[in-house]
């Protein structure tokens, strides 16, 4: 477990090292970045193999660091961070991957990519309120860049919308933190000092400071309204980066409301928690039936990514044992299923056919010409419907159950999503995969070139990714058994009611 | 009142080392370096007067605080140590910075004048009296507007140079009148006794005026708004480097200077920032001058399309923060407004730096101007990010904590309903906007391509070990905060 | 706790054989068809050694398999097998090598084709076998994404709209279903239909369901209600049946005809039944009119039509009702005093006999309308054909003995399960039985149309160039088929011999509202 704070380190170092040999060959910025993401995930791996659930964080470091305001360094982990740290492994690996053809300012992508990771990394590692608040922001400037350089439709406007809303949220978050920090008497930025200090405040200052931080932080992870950054944003950026984004960094706005924002005020999060459930379910129909309309197939995914972690929010709104494991699981269940969809959209489909549009790809009959990347998209896609055997199910199952017990409507409105999540879906695989059957292969239809193949490369990034969420679908004790001690914490069980599991 | 001769001396050392090394460096050009090209005798003013402030810099290290010199008149505390060093170290790098910069018609009087400036700015740190502070204000002041004047090849610099004069004058003027009226007040020109004498008395129309006055001049030397209007010219029209010196030491000292003046001397009169039922004073007012100067200074820098504009404007804002910083001095000591101006300080002749070395390959008027620099040199390219995402506040770099520290301790005022806290709200929410306009010079910088005839630049090494310098140190302060603000 | 898991081996070799196919790109094309038709066949096998291990005059669940799978979900992984389940598996056991069979020659890519009718087999055999909602619903929504390809890539002209409309009422079905299973979860902890089915029969699970309040617990019977209503499908949900059947390809249709809406009245039996007696009591009388609109009035749609394969699928609706007639029958008479436990046993194995007859019979004649439309090069109306019989005649006989057995007929199997369940019904609800006649008397009327305007007559149409006689293949998939049908319906206690017991504990422990 002592460890994890390298998996922060290493892909900093590789960062570095990458700019550095980069420069001269695309081929070892390759390796570097692969090297770097896959050793950082190994070590996720190898913690999570000695890891013994508990209720409270484990440290991992904790030092001084700015003592005159109180802040420290300190790391920790529990079972929840180590889902989330292990979803980071898994992502930023195959992301490395699905971008082995990068040749242009290759040192510099990789750099910006393992920067962007390091900071995930020491997220989810924090556990010091304003450290977490620092890796946060560290992790926006990565995102301008890769979105800015390397991404594809509207890429400007996209990464400035990116990088302004994710600044934005993250301004509200400072702002409500250093209330409370203030109200403590500047004592210290533990989610445990920050909870105190903010009981100290009057109920209509704790509903104010918890609308603060909950929606800055709720921000990032595409809570209706304030979601529509992210599918121009993804749909901007290049493969990996979208992998990322989707798949792991919307995590960090959940996780912040998670971690930070849940335990910080029961009062002010019981004056929200109605609101908060409906915006949830309002962005996953919402999202859902934008999703059915969309004539390009990134965006379709780029606003599947919002209706699922619609899901994520309605868990945390429901906010009993159930739901918030559930949401947990859902977080990792959706970055992986993302990361498979836009890798075979953005690597596989795009930089071969050069369009996205749908009606260009309907007419083109995908399915024979690139048979691996439809099985892959079908295997994807039907794992996004949320369809039994997969990551999906046990995860919108569970959040269902605690929606449920917390207000029946909640499930029935989001159980609606699940619906529309399968017609969208559906539509995406027919139109884009599918779309001309039956008929002989058209003589030099769309385009005169064969397919270039499937690379190694791409095969091993989606072979890792379907194994995770099969794994995880047949067997998501693996994780639960991580998860749900790590609820028990005290700073939870304050805003968990009821549920045993 | 003790008549320590020697102490004074031994306390004006780092002023005596600028004067000789400016003395020097008028002296041999005139007699050694006469028949040398202008690019020679530059770097060999340069390097001279580069010697002259390292030895400065030692001096004030290892003269340590030894507290009020010469009976009051000088103090030499934590505060007034730590902004010589800023100073010293700015200037330094601006040096630096002019060694890769356009070459002036008369480069020893340049760097000469210069090293005046710095003079003056080091007495700034440390004046305790009235008279003093005046007189360093003024001999900082008149070198600036020399050193913002020098090119005479472009009438932007005269246009610089005159503005900056005249309303220098005019700020000047106020600001004496502004302490002949607190002498009238309190019969005295020190300001512990002037603070003794205001505690003692009640509140006088007379000294509403003076803090008026005072304020006036503040707002000046600091491009507060509304007293902003020199800035944009300035900054634009000068030459790089001196528009840097202006942007950075002599902001520190400023800020050093009047939270002096302000906090420990007018203190009395400050009335509140904690609540809105304010008692009046000048803390309000103060308040008021920051509003204006956050949202003047980020809103128009969204209109600018000239680099050097935008960093004029942007100077403005961070000014606007900065006066948190002042607002706060009563209650959380000088810590976290000195860290704020000090590394604002590097990432703006950092700034200046990268620009004054585009500058010398072509123009760097607009932002597009700086297209594809990663291109054409990775090394500025590199460092400006390192500046620029300094400024706009991003972790793990020192306007990051610059940033927290002043709005913590603005918030721990009164509260985050308390006008501070609001202010301090408002910066925050600021924040945001100004990340937009320091994105767009990043994304000419980093993401566009070049333009067609634009040729790679030559960096000189002295300018880019300036420039290195000063990002290491924006990455150690930003990673390692407790350095600058445990030295309060 | 049989020494073999034979259950999880019923449903993993047809996945097995998919993986097989999926893993030899390189595979020939006859090779394909062997391999995927051998897989299917192990159903077969297998299911005769369940037979032989079976004990008939048990009413419990044998073969059981049990292992803990996610103990924070309170999920077991349990597959268990009983006289219904076991009647299912011999009738999918039949009918999916026939599917393939059918479709030996037509379909392109067999390798494709294959895997997904083996992934399709053996998700409906999980639905069979299943005993705890959490791998109960994999299966029963795995069988849509095979049948999406199916239909879509090898189907007719709409194929496409088809497949899709089918899936999305059917996901939407299920999405209703998942929440009625997630509010059931929620009250009461467990997943396993046995449990739960204890729990109903008791009453202890509405009482948990009533402490949600307001229209909750209806809402969670209605869901679990629509969800299996789709699939069977039950008027008015019925209307994404008759394009899907009609695009499908040939063997696909038999298969969706013969076992999938199976899947949807084993629903009904094993779930909705058991768990939600009450509300089902209290809402039989309006289900009975459904059942009665889908058998009456899909036998007068099948009659209007003139393309007939759908007229085969509306006679399907309506073969499908009477079993859920049967049922809601039952239902709605659970309770009243001087109920006759033998009318309720005569409809309850009616309904378990019409569900294997019907797959049968259904079957056979999709089978046949495959030949009709192949033999004369894509036409399948009414009026392209004439007097076939005369042209021939094998075929004639066995299409005419499958289309009797379809209507009815004593002495071939669909008699049997029908007049039991008209018994019974007529016992229960008297009135309903009389209104489902219409239903018999249309049926008999469109497929006697059938018999006389394309085999009787002289050639015309289609079969005036020639019309090649059934052999080989086409006498492979119908003859066993056939000789089933005459088998029984002279011995039906074949049949009924293995589910008597466990129908008569059903009629005797009738859970009370």
């Amino acid at each position: 477990m002592s460890l994890l704070p390298w998996s922060i380190y290493l892909s900093l170092a590789g960062a570095l090292a990458s700019l550095a040999f980069g420069a001269r060959s695309a081929r070892a910025a390759r390796w570097i970045a692969l090297l770097t993401a896959g050793g950082a995930w190994a070590l996720t791996l190898l913690a999570a193999t000695r890891f013994v659930p508990g209720p409270g964080l484990q440290t991992l470091v904790d030092l001084p660091w700015v003592p005159s305001m109180g802040v420290r360094y300190h790391l920790a982990a529990d079972g929840i961070s180590l889902t989330l740290l292990v979803l980071t492994g898994l992502a930023s690996t195959a992301g490395v991957l699905f971008s082995w053809n990068v040749r242009e300012r290759a040192g510099e992508f990789f750099a910006l990519f393992l920067t962007l990771v390091a900071g995930v990394y020491g997220v989810f590692l924090s556990a010091d309120a304003l450290l977490f608040f620092a890796f946060y922001e560290i992790a926006i400037v990565p995102k301008y860049f890769l979105i800015a350089i390397w991404g594809s439709t509207n890429r400007e406007y996209g990464a400035m919308k990116l990088a302004l809303y994710s600044f934005a949220g993250s301004a509200m978050v400072l702002a409500g933190l250093l209330w409370v920090y203030a109200a403590g008497g500047g004592h210290g930025f533990g989610f445990a000092d920050l909870a105190q200090a903010a009981a100290t405040l009057s109920r209509h200052q704790q509903i104010v400071v918890f609308a603060f931080v909950f929606f800055g932080f709720a921000t990032l992870a595409g809570i209706f309204p304030l979601h529509t950054w992210a599918p121009t944003g993804h749909v901007a950026a290049p493969t990996a980066a979208s992998m990322l984004l989707a798949g792991v960094v919307m995590k960090l706005g959940a996780y912040g409301c998670l971690r930070v924002a849940l335990p910080l005020s029961p009062v002010g999060f019981a004056y929200w928690q109605t609101p908060i459930a409906w915006l949830a379910v309002t962005g996953i129909v919402y999202a859902g039936l934008v999703a059915l309309v969309q004539a390009d197939l990134k965006f379709v995914i780029g606003y599947s990514s919002v209706s699922h972690m619609g899901f994520v929010m309605l868990g945390l709104a429901a906010a009993n044992f159930q739901a918030v494991g559930g949401a947990v699981l859902q977080m990792f269940s959706h970055g992986v299923i993302a990361g498979l969809l836009f890798a075979v959209v953005g690597r596989m489909v795009y930089d071969r056919t050069h369009t996205r549009q749908l009606a260009e790809l309907r007419a083109m009959p995908l399915h024979r010409l690139m048979p691996f990347a439809a099985a892959v998209f079908v295997i994807a896609g039907i794992a996004s419907m949320g369809l039994p055997g997969f990551s999906g199910f046990p995860a919108e199952l569970t959040i269902l159950v605690g929606a449920w017990k917390a207000a029946p409507a909640w499930a029935a409105a989001a159980a609606l999503g699940v619906l529309v999540a399968a017609a969208f879906t559906l539509r995406a695989i027919a139109l884009g995969f599918f779309g001309s059957t039956g008929a002989p292969l058209p003589a030099g239809a769309g385009h005169a070139a064969p397919m270039e193949p499937i690379t190694l490369a791409e095969k091993l990034g989606a072979l890792l990714l379907v194994g995770a969420t099969v794994l995880v679908g047949i067997k998501p004790d693996i994780l639960l058994n991580w998860i749900n001690p790590a609820l028990q914490s005290p700073l939870l069980q304050s805003v968990l009611k009821g549920g045993a599991p | 009142m003790s008549f320590d001769y020697a102490g004074l001396f031994y306390a004006f050392g780092p002023e005596a080392a600028l004067v000789l090394g400016a003395l020097a460096v008028l002296g041999l050009d005139l007699t050694l370096f006469r028949r040398r090209t202008p690019g020679e005798r530059l770097r060999l003013a340069l390097w001279v007067a580069s010697l002259a402030v390292l030895a400065a810099g030692v001096h004030v290290w290892r003269s340590g605080t030894p507290g009020p010199v010469y009976g009051g008149v000088l103090i030499l505390d934590h505060l007034a140590v730590a902004t010589r060093l800023g100073v010293l170290v700015l200037t330094l790098l601006t040096l630096g910075v002019a060694r890769g910069a356009v070459v002036p018609r008369q480069p020893a009087e340049y760097v000469a004048v210069m090293l005046f400036a710095s003079t003056g700015l080091l007495l700034m740190a440390a004046a305790q009296q009235l008279l003093l502070v005046f007189l360093a204000l003024e001999l900082a002041s008149l070198s600036l507007y020399v050193i913002a004047g020098f090119d005479r090849s472009r009438p932007d610099s005269a246009e610089a140079g005159l503005k900056y004069f005249l309303f220098g004058g005019m700020a000047a003027a106020f600001l004496l009148f502004g302490f002949s009226l607190i002498y009238g007040v309190t019969g005295s020109i020190e300001l512990p006794q002037i603070a003794a004498q205001l505690a003692v008395q009640g509140s006088n129309p007379l000294l509403s005026i003076a803090l008026v006055m005072v304020l006036v001049g503040f707002g000046f030397k600091t491009a507060a708004a509304p007293f902003h209007l020199w800035a944009p010219d300035v900054y634009q029209g000068a030459p790089a480097p001196s528009a840097a010196l202006v942007a950075s030491a002599s902001k520190l000292a400023g800020f050093t200077l009047f939270t002096r003046l302000l906090w420990p001397g007018l203190s009395a009169a400050a009335g509140s920032v904690s609540s809105f039922r304010a008692a009046p004073g000048w803390l309000p007012a103060v308040a008021v001058i920051a509003a204006a100067s956050l949202l003047l200074g980020n809103l128009v820098a969204l209109a600018q399309s000239n680099i050097r504009r935008l960093l004029a404007y942007s100077a403005i804002a961070h000014s606007g923060a900065m006066l948190l910083g002042v607002m706060a001095a009563g209650r959380a000591g000088p810590a976290p407004l000195f860290y704020y101006a000090s590394t604002y300080g590097l990432a703006t002749v950092g700034a200046f730096g990268v620009i004054s070395a585009v500058e010398r390959g072509g123009r760097c008027e607009s932002i597009s101007d700086l297209a594809g620099l990663h291109r054409r040199s990775p090394l500025l390219a590199a460092c400006l990010a390192v500046f620029i995402l300094s400024l706009a506040g991003i972790p793990p770099l020192a306007g990051f904590f610059g940033k927290f520290t002043v709005f913590a301790a603005a918030i721990r005022l009164g509260g985050i309903a308390a006008p501070a806290g609001a202010l301090a709200v408002l910066a925050i929410a600021l924040s945001a906007v100004a990340l937009y306009y320091y994105l767009i010079v990043l994304k000419q910088a980093l993401v566009a391509p070049p333009a067609a005839d634009a040729p790679p630049i030559k960096v000189p090494p002295a300018t880019a070990l300036a420039l290195v310098a000063a990002a290491g140190l924006i990455v150690w302060f930003g990673l390692s905060p407790g350095q600058l603000l445990g030295l309060f | 706790m049989s020494p073999a898991p034979l259950l999880s081996l019923v449903i993993l070799v047809p996945w097995a054989g998919a993986l097989l196919l999926a893993c030899l790109p390189r595979l020939g094309a006859q090779a394909c068809r062997a391999l995927a038709l051998a897989f299917s066949l192990s159903t077969l096998a297998l299911s005769l050694a369940l037979l032989g291990g079976f004990d008939c005059a048990s009413t419990g669940y044998q073969f059981v398999e049990r292992h803990g799978w996610i103990a924070s979900l309170n999920v077991d992984y349990h597959l268990g097998l009983d006289g219904l389940s076991l009647l299912l598996v011999i009738l999918t056991g039949l009918l999916a090598p026939a599917g393939l069979l059918a479709s030996w020659r037509r379909a392109s890519e067999p390798r494709f084709f294959g895997l997904l009718f083996l992934v399709l087999q053996g998700a409906a055999l999980g639905v069979f076998l299943a005993l705890d909602f959490f791998h109960w619903f994999i299966f029963w929504e795995l069988s849509l994404i095979p049948v999406y390809f199916l239909i879509k890539l090898w189907g007719g002209p709409g194929a496409a709209r088809a497949a899709y409309q089918f899936v999305i009422y059917t996901m939407g079905g299920s999405a209703f279903l998942l929440l009625g299973f997630v509010a059931i979860f929620a009250a009461t902890g467990t997943l396993d239909f046995e449990q739960l089915a204890r729990l109903g029969a008791d009453g202890a699970l509405g009482a948990k369901l009533a402490a949600l309040g307001g229209f909750w617990p209806q809402a969670v019977f209605l869901g679990v209600f629509l969800g299996l209503a789709v699939k069977v499908p039950l008027f008015p949900f019925h209307t994404w049946l008759p394009p899907a059947y009609a695009e499908a390809p040939i063997g696909v249709s038999m298969f969706l005809t013969g076992v999938m809406s199976k899947m949807g009245v084993y629903g009904f039996l094993r779930i909705l039944w058991p768990l939600f007696p009450a509300p089902l009591h209290a809402a039989a009388v309006p289900l009975l009119w459904m059942a009665l609109g889908g058998a009456v009035l899909g036998a007068f749609a099948a009659m209007r039509q003139s393309d007939l394969k759908r007229m085969v699928a509306y006679s399907s609706v309506n073969h499908v009702s009477y079993c859920l007639l049967a049922l809601f029958a039952v239902s709605a008479a659970t309770g009243r005093a001087g109920l006759s436990s033998a009318a309720s046993a005569a409809a309850l194995s009616g309904t378990l006999l019409q569900m294997f007859n019907h797959g049968l019979s259904a079957g056979a004649l999709f089978y046949c309308v495959g030949v009709l439309e192949a033999r004369s090069g894509g036409l399948r109306g009414l009026g392209d054909f004439g007097g076939v019989r005369s042209a021939a005649p094998v075929f004639a006989g066995l299409c005419g003995i499958a289309m009797f057995s379809s209507i009815g007929l004593p002495g071939l199997n669909g008699f049997v399960g029908e007049f039991l369940i008209f018994r019974g019904v007529w016992g229960l609800a008297p009135w309903a039985a009389s209104v489902a006649c219409l239903g018999l008397f249309a049926t008999a009327f469109f497929l006697l149309t059938f018999w006389q305007r394309v085999f009787h007559g002289p050639r015309s149409g289609a079969a005036r160039g020639g019309f090649a006689d059934v052999a080989g293949l086409d006498l492979a998939v119908l003859a066993p088929l056939v000789a089933l049908m005459l088998v029984l319906g002279v011995l039906p206690q074949l049949l009924t011999g293995l589910f008597n017991p466990l129908v008569t504990s059903w009629a005797s422990h009738l859970p009370l509202p």
